[in-house]
């Protein structure tokens, strides 16, 4: 177990010092950082006194070691845009992503493997197939649509709910939380249910895909020529069985919702980290870009590492070895 | 005695888009209490459709269209679902033929003999393990009480299918149905698991039903055999009427098919009854034709010498060598082939014979120890033009017939591809001629060249296999278990191909089988192997007669017994 | 199966295939490939088609602009689906912008696949430190997710480009992106079933023949792995054309002046408070349908295709 765990915490770092390579090679292939700092009217002096400040005439290696300290201490400098820490601004706007990761994600499994266990088992029935059918519609449906159209229904035509932005926070200084007020949960649901319904199609696809795949083995076989009920053989034997797979995908999947994330701020106005990433684009502010690369594979290596440890878990061929 | 079991009339169909397939026509079948029937039958021939039927398990879209299944006075057919759920497990066991896959990873054994036996018997909690313990002693495994925590993965394959006996066991039943129980795994687990099921067959008064394709497994076990042939019951008796004196002439062809451990024979009595037929051998003029060109007749000289081979394989990776766990495949091992003999490698699942024979065709690189082929080193400076030049001589056919033919090629471009990358021939119509004869030669017919491998029988594809092989005008040929997936009426028509080859065209063998049987049949030395190290080299009929190594005596006395079979032949 | 058969032409065997046999006896498969098929032509032959050439200044007026559908209101009877703000007539500008749409995703998923599989099969066959190079690419690019990665290499693309050629180079820009996040999915797929078949025994008699590694790649192996690339390329279809719609929607694709389906959609949101719903209803629908059929085409094939579920 421990030395599992050992290697994949190895894996994710090299992981990270790719990412990280990546993202200081940003600073230095987009665009030219003096310029981006000082604008385009500095006289030549200022320019190298602020090239020599920043070290920019340092040996590639030293000056992404440097980075490198730097990103472990959570500072990537300051924006070229808003000219305030990059850290502050993502701290500031985390809380706002992860609630809405977070709420989407619940919806997404609760809703996608209870639907994907239903038509894995009573396949053929007329609600199997509709569920199915609307699933295919759900998987073909670009999260901006969604997005907008539950905005016309619902905000526009019905006006029952809010059409952009976040409300009814309550401050703990170092959180914001939206959840725990009315609303609070009015702003959020519309997001959340934008976010979430792609990956809960793909998860309920996915589940009943296995559930099928699981249910042709040969134990399964023996489960039914022992006189197992239905029950025992659909939940005990097939369902367990089904997770192993599903857990992978799932951890897949969550990096898939942070970058999704991005369009549903968008759509939504969310005053999240999307919304900025993509603000940042848009002025080229490397800066935040580069953070906010960091920022979601760290995210991803995080969420891969707990899917490694549930696999530990739920899989006794893993944990016990052969 | 009343019949336990009495299936009368028995027809099962699976109705596709292609037609309705029979897989059972007007089955007869009893079975009493105390009595192992043998069905058996090669493949198609619809004997584990009648296991299924039984158990009322059928795959989709298969149905019982006539007849009835009397199990003692009720008829299963009648039953529905709820009904045939409380009589699987209760009254009727099932033994399927994996014991890697019958079992859910997930669970411990334990838990999935409790759930069984709370299900089946009144027995629940402390009693249910106890009942648990109690079961895997009957079945024979030790320390069962501490095994029960164990998950399947930590069990070796007989272990397993140990506890999937126990597992059938678990509701008390009065009838077991076991399909294939031994097929998957080694001879010496095979001995075994078939006296474990005799044992639990006469002290519990079980009827059994043993599914199998094996006439040894039959010879073995069964009291009363039940033969069938594409759907049909071609015959029933006792066993020893069975195999001394068959009846029906299917049986008697089966019968001839199988190979005889007693003594060896020039060829394998020509059976007539089987798929595809034999065409009549086309003769082939070696003197004249393409295929004897480039051929040395030379015998005497060493065809094939392993000079201390060794290999191992990593379990474990580490990044310090000494944390890697190895495993020895190929351990000090040297033998010497001479030109146009046949040379036989025999061992259990696991003992390195296969990877003796990667090593020799330049698959694998051997960690030491030099291969010669003809007198050349092929091993040490294996992408040396010499040492190419050399290997082609040698050519192997392998065991899946349906692995070892790529899918998406005509039979044409299988067969030519060696000629035309190294172009043997002046013109591709010479190719297609030459590929046309190979054909013939190998009893399929020239007009095959034009289709896809999945239009053929595996004893076809085995064919098609020894045509690519022989392509490359090769001096050496490896049999790796070439027939180990085939029917035993199609393993005799192949193994007499091969010797016929082996005349014509003087060809040396390295034969590699677990079957000894088939090993004597075919072979002038034999070479015994065991955790990747020979134990015994020795002429053939010598090793027979009076084997050296205590490993070889094993062997020879785990062969299934055959004296029904041999009395009947004087 | 005997040997007595006659060979069959080649279209009887076609219609025996059992893929083709599952096709036309699924009506789902049907439906999604006709409809497929019609949305797919009509926008490939946008300009045989359409009543108006939306890129014609002078068939364009702002007078018409903003008009409703014609059977609405004020609507007017050559413009079938309305006008925009700009003037141009909705069906013409979506036949267009779906011809686009299609180009693009079909430009990126090629160029994500020739790359996968190349890479895939490589990795697979060679293995060792090639293999463990590529596939640990693969898997640090797949820590971003593709759609992240898309808006990054599209931002840098235009960063990098000269100001004047940025839009005519928006739509290459925007398929090196989509493409370059597609290639890991192609990749690990063709890596798995390549171990699976290099494994296999025709592949072995292949090297004893002593036919080179490059040949056995392309002549035993990649023709064995295409099924499962094959399906994934379909799957892989709708997510580029979402993908595309995507950045465009979020103004980092393909510019106003050239307009794509998403393009349509983002300008259409502007003014849909304003209660001119058709300006994004329409190609939003247009794209829904669009990658709907692909979806169910792929859906089918990967059913079709699965040898366990026959």
């Amino acid at each position: 177990m421990f030395f599992f765990i050992l290697r994949r915490l190895g894996q994710s770092l090299l992981v990270m010092a790719i990412v990280s390579a990546v993202s200081f090679s940003l600073f230095n292939f987009v665009g030219d950082p003096v310029n981006n700092m000082v604008g385009q009217d500095a006289t030549r002096e200022q320019r190298i006194e602020i090239r020599q400040q920043l070290g920019l005439d340092d040996p590639i290696l030293s000056q992404y070691t440097r980075f490198l300290g730097n990103m472990v201490q959570g500072d990537f400098g300051l924006s070229y845009r808003i000219k305030r820490p990059v850290d502050d601004l993502i701290l500031e706007r985390l809380p706002a992503t992860l609630e809405l990761v977070f709420v989407s994600a619940v919806i997404a499994l609760v809703v996608g493997i209870t639907l994907g266990i239903y038509t894995g088992i009573r396949r053929g029935t007329w609600a199997s197939r509709a569920i199915l059918s609307v699933s295919l519609i759900g998987v073909s449906l670009p999260t901006f649509i969604i997005g907008i159209a539950l905005i016309y229904l619902f905000a526009v035509h019905l006006r029952w709910l809010p059409s952009s932005g976040r409300s009814g926070t309550i401050d703990f200084g170092w959180w914001k939380t939206s959840l725990l007020t009315v609303d609070g949960w009015r702003a959020i649901i519309l997001p959340a249910i934008t976010l979430s319904l792609f990956q809960l199609t793909l998860i309920l696809r996915l589940v009943r895909a296995e559930m099928l795949e699981v249910i042709q083995t040969d134990f399964i076989k023996f489960a039914r020529a022992r006189g197992l009920s239905e029950r025992a053989v659909n939940f005990r034997h097939a369902l367990r069985n089904t997770l192993v797979p599903v857990i992978t995908i799932i951890g897949l999947n969550t990096g898939g919702l942070i970058a999704f994330s991005v369009i549903t701020e968008t759509v939504f106005q969310w005053p999240g980290t999307g919304l900025m990433f993509i603000q940042a684009v848009d002025f080229v502010d490397v800066p935040i870009m580069a953070a906010y690369l960091v920022f979601v594979a760290l995210l991803f290596v995080v969420i891969n590492l707990v899917v490694d440890i549930l696999y530990f878990i739920v899989d006794p061929r893993i944990r016990l070895g052969g | 005695m009343t019949d336990l079991l009495q299936i009368t009339g028995l027809d099962v169909e699976f109705p596709t888009r292609r037609g309705t397939i029979s897989a059972a026509q007007n089955v007869h079948l009893t079975v009493k209490p105390g009595e192992v029937v043998g069905l058996v039958g090669e493949s198609g021939a619809g004997k584990s459709t009648i296991g299924n039927a039984i158990i009322g398990l059928l795959e989709s879209p298969g149905r019982v269209s006539a007849g009835s299944i009397l199990f003692e006075g009720d008829d299963l057919c009648l039953k529905d679902e709820t009904a045939m759920r409380a009589i699987r497990g209760n009254r009727i066991g099932m033994i399927f033929q994996d014991p890697q896959t019958s079992l859910n990873p997930l669970m411990t054994v334990g838990a999935q003999l409790v759930e069984t036996i709370e299900k089946t018997e009144a027995a629940r909690g402390k009693a249910a393990e106890a009942r648990a313990i109690e079961l895997l002693e009957q079945v024979g495994i030790t320390e069962a009480k501490a095994r029960l925590r164990a998950y399947p993965h930590q069990f070796s394959g007989g272990m397993r299918q140990r506890v999937v006996i126990a597992l059938a066991l678990a509701g008390d039943p009065d009838l077991i149905i076991a399909d294939e129980p031994t097929t998957a795994l080694d001879v010496s687990i095979q001995a075994q698991i078939l006296d474990l099921i005799k044992r639990l067959c006469r002290e519990r008064d079980l009827g059994v039903i043993i599914v199998t394709h094996d006439i040894g497994v039959i010879a073995n076990v069964a009291d009363r055999v039940v033969v069938m042939y594409r759907g049909e019951v071609v015959e029933t008796g006792d066993v020893a009427q069975i195999l001394g004196s068959p009846r029906h002439e299917y049986t008697q062809s089966l019968i001839a098919a199988v190979p005889r451990a007693d003594c060896k024979l020039e060829r394998f009595s020509s059976v007539d009854y089987i798929e595809g037929g034999t065409k009549p051998f086309k003769r082939i003029d070696v003197q004249t034709h393409w295929l004897g060109k480039a051929q040395s007749h030379a015998r005497g000289e060493t065809a094939i010498e392993a000079d201390h081979l060794n290999l191992s394989f990593v379990l474990q990776k580490a990044v310090l060598p000494r944390n890697r766990k190895m495993i020895k495949a190929v351990d000090d091992v040297s033998f010497k082939v001479t030109q146009g003999q046949t040379f036989g490698l025999v061992g259990e699942s696991g003992s390195g014979k296969s990877t003796v024979a990667r090593i020799i065709t330049g698959l694998y690189p051997p960690d030491a120890g030099v291969v010669r082929v003809l007198g050349q080193d092929v091993s040490s400076n294996p992408k040396s033009s010499e040492a190419r030049k050399a290997r082609r001589a040698v050519q192997m056919i392998f065991q899946d017939p349906y692995s070892s033919l790529n899918a998406r090629m005509k039979v044409m471009d299988i067969v030519a591809e060696p000629i035309r990358f190294y172009r043997l021939t002046s013109s591709e119509g010479e190719t297609r001629k030459i590929v046309g004869d190979l054909l013939d030669h190998v009893g399929l017919g020239a007009q095959v060249a034009t289709r896809y491998p999945h239009e053929f029988s595996g004893g076809q594809r085995q064919r098609i296999s020894i045509a690519r092989a022989l392509a490359s005008r090769p001096r050496i040929l490896i049999c790796d278990e070439p027939t180990s997936a085939l029917d035993v009426s199609v393993q005799a028509t192949i193994l007499n191909l091969l010797k016929d080859l082996q005349q014509e065209l003087g060809l040396t063998m390295l034969f590699i089988s677990h079957d000894l049987p088939v090993i004597r049949q075919m072979c002038d030395q034999i070479a015994v192997m065991r955790n990747g190290q020979l134990c015994e080299v020795a002429e053939a009929e010598a090793l027979f007669n009076a084997p050296k190594h205590d490993y070889s005596r094993h062997l020879l006395d785990l062969m299934p017994r055959m004296d029904l079979l041999e009395s009947a032949s004087e | 199966m005997q040997n007595t058969d006659k060979p069959m032409t080649r279209w009887q065997r076609f219609k025996d295939n059992d893929i083709v046999w599952s096709f036309f006896h699924s009506p789902g498969a049907v439906i999604a490939a006709t409809i497929a098929t019609v949305v797919i032509l009509a926008c490939i032959f946008a300009p045989l088609i359409a009543p108006f050439d939306p890129f014609d200044p002078a068939q364009i007026s702002l007078w018409d602009g903003k008009l409703p559908p014609a059977w609405v209101d004020g609507g007017q009877p050559q413009y079938l689906l309305g006008t925009d703000n700009q003037g141009r007539d909705m069906l013409s500008t979506i036949l267009y912008g779906g011809r686009l749409s299609i180009l693009v995703g079909l430009a990126a998923v090629c160029l994500g696949m020739v790359l996968g599989v190349t890479l895939g099969v490589v990795s697979g066959y060679v293995g060792g430190v090639t293999d463990a190079v590529i596939m640990r690419i693969a898997d640090v690019q797949l820590t971003i997710p593709g759609i992240l990665l898309a808006i990054l290499i599209n931002g840098i693309g235009r960063v990098v480009l000269p100001l004047d050629m940025r839009d005519e180079f928006a739509v290459y820009v925007v398929v090196l992106a989509i493409g370059l996040t597609d290639w890991p999915q192609f990749a690990r797929v063709t890596r798995g079933a390549t171990l699976v078949e290099a494994n296999k025994e025709y592949v072995q008699a292949a090297r004893i023949i002593g036919l080179p590694g490059w040949l056995i790649m392309l002549r035993h192996i990649l023709p064995n792995t295409l099924r499962p690339v094959l399906v994934i390329a379909t799957i892989g279809l709708a997510l580029a054309i979402i993908a595309e719609a995507t950045l465009s929607f979020l103004g980092q694709g393909i510019p106003p002046t050239t307009p794509s389906l998403g393009t349509l959609i983002r300008v259409g949101n502007e003014y849909l408070f304003s209660g001119l719903w058709w300006i994004t209803f329409f190609p939003a629908i247009a794209l829904v349908v669009l990658v709907f059929a692909v979806n169910l085409l792929g859906d089918w094939m990967r059913d079709a295709l699965n040898p366990k579920l026959r």
